[in-house]
């Protein structure tokens, strides 16, 4: 029975892993690039970047908003940080049921007009909701993120030789071995990652996913919920009586003394222009390993502090390790460097899986393809070649449309988006090798050629940001010239190498998967 | 490997793996929202703890429950494999539930 068992778990690794695949690898690029999220915005937005400190951030931001929506029902202010260097606005318009958007300008102290772009966070929003509305694609995702653990889990039993394989590559062995082995040791390297990332990608939506015990122990009361969790407190309603609003600064200096290395990562302001505003302060990431929502909350009009939130039980703290293992929101380089690394191996990992079923299935010679093989080669090469080039793509849609365009960052979107339908379309009619070599091809000119565009179009290029050790955008400019260059020695091996016979892996001892 | 696993699942018959994918996907998500319920309702924790400690638990419940639907020997042991754990959360959720 114990054989029967490995070969359930084998089929249920195959499947779960294959349907939701193309997602699957979608969600861990788009997550991985959102582990540079901000410094990918600041690429996008480089004359936008501020260098101040806090509190003149914030009173840039205010006075901002004081003119464009002084009455709107609230305000949030992005702090800016190092790795995330602008100065962002959201306000809710009254008789709106979303935030709006922009990012200040510190050169002029007004909403940067031209330029648009969502920048990294488009990346960021497509990992979990896949440019969908919000509830389909968090759904789907979450439902991806479900059959991933489940591929995981069973994928680990199915490995009898998990450590002896670990050492195991036989690169250009027949089509299929070398394969599994890449597959195989990109899962086996980064494991403990891989097993994280996923249970903690589940956490991070846990209350939309999993409500019944807030539906059972609350009433379904979220609000209740949450208050007592995170010992919130629901700002008053509106006075209907107009105010000013206090000075922030003295507010800030409070909040900066309680949390010195942290500092404030948000502001926000409830019914500014009313009597009854409130002020919250957010912390930021601090040096401990769990995220620790803490707030500071201001009467609005006069300054007094009120309450400061937050609390340190171990279910919340857990869930805060969990959040923060999940975001990689870390402070040196080389860790976020090993989240990247280890990114990169899942996504491989999701990629090698994905070709590796469809080698094992590849007919020998020049036998007929049946239509479900076609469609998941042309589904593979379009994911795994197609949206890596896409994203180089919105990369070029934001130096090459004009700053004036309307619904400029709009444009950005689609740009990405017609370019991975067109990757997907030639995978269709050029299947095989030649079809891989050439979209490698294209992502290794567009990732090669970026520090060439960017000396173009801007003055951010690698011969001013190197010389003035700018690391932010010349780390974007190499780091976007090395996946180029990734892609292109992909490229050369496959336009090189010969239509080799496929042996079929049927035919061989069956090892591990 | 997984060619011959695909000779035994086709010996299984189509109804017999749609009746597990179902009781994986559906079956395991109620045992997961069981789990969740459970742990709201009986931990002796404060009662935001326990309903954050059962919401973290109940994706491990749920990727339990698909695995234990494909390994049973039977399809009919797989839903009888869930429902029975998740008759004993209910029943025990619905005595120990606060007044």
């Amino acid at each position: 029975m114990k054989q029967g068992f490995r070969q359930c778990m084998a089929w249920l690794h195959t499947w779960a892993g294959l349907i939701p695949g193309w997602i699957l690898f979608a969600v861990f690029l788009t997550g991985t690039a959102s582990y540079y999220r901000g410094e990918i915005s600041a690429w996008m937005r480089p004359d936008l970047r501020f260098e101040g400190s806090a509190p003149e951030a914030t009173t840039l931001a205010v006075r901002e908003l004081q003119r464009i929506a002084p009455d709107a029902v609230s305000w949030l202010i992005g702090v800016p940080t190092a790795a995330d260097p602008l100065i962002r606005l959201y306000w809710r318009p009254k008789q709106e049921r979303r935030f709006r958007d922009a990012i200040l300008d510190p050169a002029t102290g007004r909403v940067a007009e031209r330029g648009e772009s969502k920048g990294g966070e488009f990346f960021y929003r497509f990992h979990f909701e896949l440019h969908l509305p919000p509830i389909w694609g968090r759904w789907i995702v979450g439902a991806c993120a479900m059959a991933m653990l489940v591929a995981i889990l069973s994928g680990v039993i199915t490995h009898r030789r998990i450590f002896a394989d670990f050492f195991t590559f036989r690169p250009g062995k027949a089509a299929g071995r070398s394969w599994l082995d890449a597959h195989n040791a990109l899962a086996v390297l980064a494991l403990p990652y891989h097993l994280v990332i996923t249970y903690t990608g589940l956490i991070t939506l846990m209350t939309m996913y999993m409500p019944w015990g807030v539906q059972l122990a609350y009433k379904g009361n979220q609000q209740a919920f949450l208050a007592e969790a995170l010992a919130f407190t629901a700002p008053p309603r509106p006075a209907g009586q107009p105010a000013p609003l206090t000075d922030m600064a003295p507010l800030l200096a409070t909040a900066l003394e309680r949390w010195p290395e942290a500092g404030v990562r948000r502001i926000s302001v409830q019914w500014p222009g009313d009597a009854n505003a409130t002020i919250i302060l957010s912390r930021g990431d601090g040096p401990e390993l769990a995220i620790r929502r803490r707030e500071l909350v201001f009467a609005g009009s006069s300054g007094e502090l009120r309450d400061a939130t937050g609390r340190d039980a171990p279910a919340v703290l857990t869930a805060g390790t969990a959040l923060r293992l999940h975001f990689g929101r870390f402070e040196g380089p080389v860790l976020r460097g090993l989240f990247l690394l280890s990114g990169l191996a899942g996504t491989a990992m999701v990629g090698t899986g994905l070709v590796l079923w469809a080698a094992k299935r590849a007919p020998k010679g020049a036998a007929r393809r049946g239509f479900g093989l076609r469609l998941v080669e042309a589904l593979n090469m379009g994911t795994v070649f197609g949206l890596p080039l896409a994203m180089l793509g919105f990369f070029w849609a934001n130096r090459l449309l004009p700053a004036a365009l309307p619904l400029r960052a709009e444009w950005e979107i689609r740009v990405f988006f017609a370019l991975w339908l067109l990757a997907y379309l030639h995978a269709a009619l050029r299947p095989g090798r030649r079809g891989w070599a050439e979209q490698a091809g294209v992502a290794a000119l567009l990732g090669l050629l970026l520090p060439v565009l960017n000396l173009l179009t801007t003055h951010h290029h690698l011969g001013v940001t190197l010389p003035a050790g700018d690391w932010l955008l010349a780390g974007m400019d190499l780091g976007l010239a090395g996946f180029g260059l990734a892609f292109a020695l992909a490229a050369l091996k496959l336009w090189r190498a010969p239509q080799r016979a496929a042996v079929p892996l049927g035919r061989m001892r069956a090892e591990g998967a | 490997m997984v060619r011959r696993a695909w000779r035994i699942m086709r010996g299984w018959r189509w109804p017999g793996v749609l009746s597990r994918i179902l009781a994986a996907v559906v079956g395991g998500y109620a045992l997961g929202a069981l789990v969740a319920i459970a742990c709201a309702l009986l931990l002796p924790f404060a009662r935001s703890e326990a309903v954050i400690t059962g919401m973290m638990l109940s994706f491990a419940a749920y990727a339990g429950a698909v695995l234990w639907a494909f390994a049973a020997r039977s399809a009919w042991r797989a839903w009888a494999g869930l429902l029975l754990p998740a008759l004993l959360l209910a029943a025990a959720s619905w005595v120990g539930r606060p007044a």
